[in-house]
């Protein structure tokens, strides 16, 4: 009994170690916020929408790097994938270019990222009087392979009236989504 | 080793970058965009505290993961809402620029 035990424990470390080593994070890490950053810099709304196809990618890495497969997964598949495809789409139907350089309000910018800069160091603030910020992630029993099965058993469980009023909720936006786009009759 | 302060530390700057890309920006796609990056940051930190605080059996704790399934598929009906609207104001109005839509009325 106790070996194939130690053996699972060990695979585990070994791929703990592997993935969450501090280098991938980093440049995972770096990948997501830089390309994050290019989303609201860029003046032509294509490289935007491109730009937070690369960020969604990192945090995907991100999500997997912490254990989470089921998340990174359906992050890929529907913010790169359908989330991406409609914001292309839209774009493209709408025809927009690059914006011409207006004049731009440079009061209202400074404020603008004086207030964020005050929200990130609250940010930090708030996770610096954590106790806990310091530790590194304890290890897990067993690598998690079955993520999929628990979240469905939560789901469907403990979570089932949630679960079935945002299943009400895609509805009604499917429906709002035609009767928006519909033209009116003349 | 990598801490859980590294992922909150990150999440918080992604997510200053969202709101900073939502009080620049005028076009209304780029807004939605950084919604979006909000939105997603705050899907990191709680997958980083799910997978920080493990349960007696020594798996994360999954109620943080399915609240992150929850955000992302009202997320989705969100961006797809938004950029229907989008779409009808622009039949109405040839924009997409948050100056030109100050009104209520047409």
């Amino acid at each position: 009994m106790s070996i194939p035990n130690r053996r699972s424990l060990r695979n585990s470390r070994s791929v703990l170690q592997l993935i969450m080593s501090p280098f991938l994070f980093w440049i995972f890490a770096l990948l997501m916020l830089v390309f994050g950053a290019a989303v609201i810099i860029n003046r032509n709304p294509i490289a935007s929408a491109l730009s937070l196809v690369v960020s969604f990618l990192g945090l995907a890495a991100l999500f997997m790097s912490l254990d989470a497969y089921f998340i990174g997964i359906i992050q890929v598949l529907v913010y790169a994938g359908a989330v991406m495809v409609l914001f292309l789409f839209i774009i493209m139907l709408l025809d927009l270019r690059a914006e011409e350089r207006r004049q731009i309000n440079l009061l209202t910018s400074a404020g603008a990222i004086a207030v964020a800069l005050v929200l990130l160091l609250e940010i930090f603030h708030v996770i610096g009087t954590f106790k806990s910020t310091a530790q590194p992630f304890p290890p897990l029993a067993r690598p998690t392979s079955d993520d999929v099965r628990n979240i469905g058993a939560l789901l469907f469980q403990k979570y089932n009236l949630p679960f079935q009023i945002i299943g009400i909720l895609v509805l009604v936006a499917t429906v709002g989504i035609v009767l928006l786009s519909k033209r009116e009759p003349r | 080793m990598v801490t859980l302060g590294d992922y909150l530390i990150v999440s918080g700057i992604l997510f200053a970058i969202g709101f900073a890309g939502v009080m620049l920006r005028r076009n209304l796609i780029i807004i939605l965009m950084a919604l979006e990056l909000m939105l997603n940051a705050a899907n990191l930190s709680l997958v980083a505290f799910s997978r920080f605080r493990l349960l007696p059996n020594g798996l994360p704790d999954y109620n943080g993961q399915v609240f992150v399934f929850f955000i992302i598929t009202v997320a989705a009906a969100e961006v797809a809402v938004g950029l229907a609207i989008l779409v009808a104001l622009y039949r109405a109005r040839q924009t997409t620029d948050i100056k030109d839509i100050s009104q209520l009325k047409f």
